[in-house]
């Protein structure tokens, strides 16, 4: 071991490790709750799909909820129960959300689902067993939650060469996989031994910090003579990130914004492996995990295996915690981990430490100080940036810089401001940065394509304009050619020319005919209100304007009188207005005639509304030929009276058709009434032949 | 039951920014004493007054400001500049002039540009530039070892009566500046000013510095990158520029080292980081330039020693350094340098 080169990264710290508080008792199993949370995206990538329906029962590691899409994973019960409630549940994230989420009530049984375990998977396709590991709900279990079957099944890059097993856990107070290794180490060979058949690496290495000779000392022997090569690495933070784990090594780096597949290597966690190991050999899918409970504010710190979905202060409970002391709830490190604002939410699948500090064990940092550029951040840094060069950037919102300064890079292990002598809160600046950033881009993004789509369309709007001006002169050279045609043949007499006089004449004096009426009118109106009030109160002031009044409306009518007869007899617009009134009127006479004739009125009535018809009917003729319309093309048909008697024995052999249909469609009908439904049809039909016959 | 919401980290070390200048002073305290016992108690009267001064102004600035006075003032960093500057001014300096340095150092050398943090130049090289260049005479009146009482000294300061002529005498690179005649061995054999490695009192002041400050690197108050490159600098420069021991000579690289403000420059003053390079590099190259430009300064300039001048110079230049020494960041191929901002 000691043999092997190692390389370092740069930078890091040593943070006190609180591993002890732990890491010093067996994994204990946490009591099975009574309720379980199992929220659908425990995983990075697509939510998974509920299959199982309210109230139906449910037996551990049956299928809970299926993968949807690549970037998924399916869920698995983690005990026996019944579903009692899909929706909207708490989830173990820093803003308190709601997630939705599958709830099961245990029945207390623990009944596992039939299981298939396979002992021989190298008799397996690559693709089934990837398949296996899949449909095991495998997501990685050091934090970040990448579903495993993805990582280990994307490799377009090409091979992967070295296979790493991440074992660092580089961050404080954490002991999960320290206890995972000194206990399961058996376990965990068998499954890094299931990867390595499946991606066929020329090495494996197993990086594992110092700090845990005895996780160590139980791996090598669990290893024994196996090719995969144990690295002790010095403790330092954050020595468990992957790309840092990938440089301490292999003396390679990831290169910026890729993955470790980029450089032909692929990391895994040794919780992971332990999983995989479960879900192949056993057959059994991930329904648990190794959770360290820790923290001064518990009378039992420890690790203890629980089922997901157990509610966080169950298990805090069950770790004797006083709520009291606890300062506040972290889930994950101190280093790297959130707060939760409650107790509620649940264990999922990336939980790997549930941190409840005393207030004097994690202290808030003192106010700020301003920077004073003593460059330990930059000393301290993991990924070689200047911290202290974002951090101004990032006040000034100098986003240029940022970038330029590879504020990406940042893994925002949180080492800068660990050491910040000034307790800024750097790594908050570059998360605020980022965001900033990215929701920049988004904009730019938007702005962009709305650019290239009013582009376009102007484009669009200039074609259509080209093609408009192209038909536009097709036209007008057609039409020069057609007037040439004309002047041709300019010989042809103008007869339109004495006809337009006519009209304007005729339209002046209707004018003057329209004022005067109106002068007529209001003249009527003032001489009616004079005479009103001479009626109230007679005056001889009033009887002398109504006198007046009464002179200017004769005066007026007079006027109008002359307008009228100037105007000639046959003006168009009354001629056709009587013609329209005529035809009105004969249409009512015609209506009234009808209706007397429905009424069943007497002759002498009916004779006389036959006459006011015909009356009308002439008026309109008279109209027609008064004015200078052409008289409407009547074409007359033969139109016969309506026969009731034909109307009523139709109507009847309709009724019957569809009584007979109704009946024929309903099964049940009892066959007289269908008989006699038939033969009423049949009679209704005799009597119509009958009657158009006659 | 709400709990608080912190993002991370949680865990914070436990250096900060008070320690650093509590840890600055203790290790002016070697310095300190061997210019107090070499001169008297003038440095120690000169420190008291002036950290008083300093304290002061910072105060009235802050009040101006409306800062939180008691928050700021507790950082320290005004009580290390008072001291630093009294540590580089003439022992029994007039009091208006160590106030006037104080003065400058504070209000133009610091808040002027937005208090801690944000001033360009070295706050205490500012206030010293300032009455070099305004009060030559009072400036190059350095004590003769051993040769002034507390009480005459006190009252030297405060103006009530001056010292009895021959208590100062030009110091050893006043000497060698002036001197036309005489060849370097005659000088170190015969002249007071001369010790024997460096300036008499003067080579004792410096190592007393150089302990102080390997007292700092070991505390890790800093990187060894600046003081090496301004010691290493100017120790090639007076190597290199070396003309023997003529009467034109430039002094050999000893000599260098341990006079004048060598020492206090190399670990107290191209150390501070606000007005310093950022990266590691950056302030090798700055400490490289300083020592360059101390040399330059003292063998071919109007001045005897030079620190002040080249600690200036270096911050005008601190930000194009900073440009041109980024590190390489992690998962990249090369480092981005220049002033090239992104693609």
């Amino acid at each position: 071991m000691s043999d092997v080169k190692l390389w370092d990264f740069h930078g890091g710290i040593h943070p006190p490790e609180h591993k002890a508080l732990s890491n010093r008792t067996p994994i204990q199993p946490a009591p099975l709750p009574a309720r379980l949370i199992l929220p659908l995206g425990q995983h990075i990538g697509a939510p998974a799909q509920p299959i199982v329906a309210v109230g139906e029962r449910v037996l551990k590691g049956q299928t809970i909820a299926a993968a949807s899409g690549r970037v998924s994973v399916p869920l698995h019960a983690p005990t026996s129960g019944t579903v009692s409630f899909i929706g909207p549940q708490p989830y173990p994230h820093v803003s308190g959300m709601l997630a939705p989420a599958i709830v099961i009530d245990s029945d207390g049984l623990d009944a596992w689902a039939p299981l298939a375990p396979c002992a021989d998977y190298r008799g397996l396709a690559p693709e089934v067993l990837l398949e296996k590991i899949r449909q095991a709900g495998i997501s990685g279990l050091g934090g970040a939650g990448f579903p495993t079957a993805v990582k280990l099944a994307a490799r377009p890059q090409g091979k992967i060469h070295t296979l790493i097993i991440n074992g660092a856990e580089c961050e404080p107070y954490i002991t999960a996989d320290d206890r995972l290794m000194r206990e399961r180490a058996a376990e965990l060979v068998a499954g890094i031994e299931i990867l390595a058949w499946l991606i066929q690496p020329e090495q494996v290495l197993i990086g594992i910090e110092d700090n845990k000779p005895e996780a160590i000392a139980a791996l090598q022997a669990a290893l024994g003579e196996r090719p995969f090569g144990l690295r002790v690495l010095p403790t330092k933070y954050p020595s468990g990130g992957e790309k840092q784990l990938v440089e301490l090594l292999t003396g390679q780096q990831v290169p910026s914004g890729g993955l470790p597949t980029d450089v032909g290597m692929l990391c895994q966690n040794v919780g992971t492996c332990v999983a995989i190991h479960d879900a192949v050999l056993q057959g059994r899918p991930l329904v648990s995990r190794i959770v360290t409970l820790t923290g001064e504010a518990l009378a039992r710190p420890m690790n203890v295996e629980a089922l997901l979905g157990t509610p966080i202060g169950e298990l805090l409970a069950f770790a004797g915690l006083d709520e009291a002391r606890m300062d506040r709830l972290i889930m994950g490190g101190p280093m790297m981990g959130f707060t939760l604002p409650s107790l509620e939410a649940p264990l999922i699948k990336t939980g790997n430490c549930l941190l409840a500090p005393t207030r004097s064990e994690l202290p808030p940092p003192p106010p700020p100080l301003p920077c004073i550029r003593c460059g330990a951040c930059a000393d301290a840094c993991p990924a070689s940036l200047l911290p202290q060069q974002l951090h101004f950037f990032a006040l000034g919102q100098e986003h240029e810089q940022l970038r330029a300064h590879n504020l990406f890079d940042c893994i925002e292990c949180g080492a800068c401001a660990y050491v910040c002598p000034s307790s800024l809160p750097l790594v908050q600046y570059y998360r605020a940065a980022k965001a900033e950033i990215r929701e920049l881009e988004q904009k730019q993004h938007k702005a962009e394509h709305s650019r290239r789509r009013f582009e376009l369309r102007q484009e669009r709007l200039r074609k259509a304009e080209e093609q408009k001006e192209a038909e536009r002169q097709a036209r007008a050279e057609q039409a020069a050619r057609a007037k040439a045609l004309q002047t041709e043949s300019a010989a042809l007499p103008d007869r339109t020319a004495p006809l337009a006089a006519q009209p304007s004449l005729a339209a002046g004096l209707l004018e003057q005919q329209k004022k005067l009426r109106i002068e007529a009118s209001m003249a009527q109106i003032a001489l009616k209100k004079a005479e009103k009030q001479l009626a109230a109160h007679a005056t001889p002031e009033l009887e002398a304007q109504v006198a007046e009044l009464r002179a200017a409306v004769e005066a007026a009518k007079k006027a109008l009188e002359a307008v009228t007869a100037a105007a000639p007899p046959a003006v168009p617009a009354s001629n056709d207005a009587a013609l329209k009134k005529a035809k009105i009127e004969l249409a009512i006479k015609r209506t009234e005639l009808k209706k007397a004739e429905k009424a069943g009125a007497d002759d002498a009535e009916l004779t006389c509304l036959r006459e006011a018809l015909a009356s009308a009917e002439r008026a309109l003729h008279a109209a027609e030929e008064a004015s200078d319309k052409p008289a409407p093309q009547l074409i007359r048909t033969d139109k016969r009276p309506v026969d009731e008697k034909l109307r009523t024995l139709k109507t009847e052999l309709a009724f019957a058709r569809a009584d007979l249909r109704k009946l024929e469609r309903d099964e049940a009908a009892d066959p007289p009434a269908l008989e006699s439904a038939r033969t009423r049809l049949a009679e209704a039909e005799r009597k119509l032949a009958e009657h158009q016959s006659e | 039951m709400a709990l608080p919401r912190i993002t991370s980290p949680h865990a914070t070390g436990s250096t900060r920014t008070r320690q650093v200048m509590q840890l600055v002073l203790v290790a002016t305290l070697p310095g300190l004493l061997a210019l107090t016992w070499l001169y008297g108690f003038g440095t120690l009267l000169n420190l008291l007054w002036m950290s008083a001064a300093a304290l002061g102004f910072e105060a009235a600035v802050l009040q101006l400001r409306q800062r939180p006075v008691g928050f700021f003032l507790g950082d320290g960093s005004a009580l290390v500049t008072a001291v630093l500057l009294a540590l580089a001014l003439p022992p029994y300096a007039p009091w208006w002039l160590t106030l006037t340095a104080c003065g400058f150092a504070i209000l133009f050398g610091k808040h002027v540009y937005g208090g801690l943090g944000q001033n360009p130049f070295n706050p205490a090289m500012v206030g010293y530039v300032v009455v070099l260049i305004s009060f030559p005479l009072e400036m190059t009146a350095w004590p003769a070892p051993h040769a002034v009482g507390l009480v005459e000294g006190l009252q030297q300061i405060l103006g009530i009566a001056a010292l009895p002529d021959g208590w100062s005498q030009a110091t050893a690179l006043d000497v060698r500046k002036a001197n036309r005649s005489l060849t370097m061995d005659e000088l170190w054999a015969q002249n007071p000013a001369f010790g024997y490695l460096g300036g008499r009192g003067s080579e004792w002041v410096n190592l007393a510095f150089l302990a102080g400050g390997l007292f700092m690197l070991r505390r890790r108050l800093f990187g060894w990158h600046a003081p090496a490159g301004m010691l290493g600098a100017l120790f090639l420069m007076s190597l290199l520029f070396w003309n023997g021991s003529d009467s034109d000579s430039n002094g050999s690289p000893l000599f260098h080292l341990l006079s004048g403000a060598t020492m206090l420059g190399a670990f107290f003053i191209v150390t501070d980081p606000v007005s310093g390079a950022t990266s590691n590099q950056g302030r090798l190259i700055f400490g490289i330039g300083v020592g360059i430009l101390v040399y330059v300064i003292r063998a071919w300039g109007g001045y005897p020693d030079a620190v002040a001048f080249a600690v200036l110079l270096m911050n005008l230049a601190a930000p194009t350094i900073d440009y041109f020494s980024r590190p390489r960041t992690y998962g990249h191929r090369k480092a981005e340098r220049g002033f090239k901002v992104g693609d």
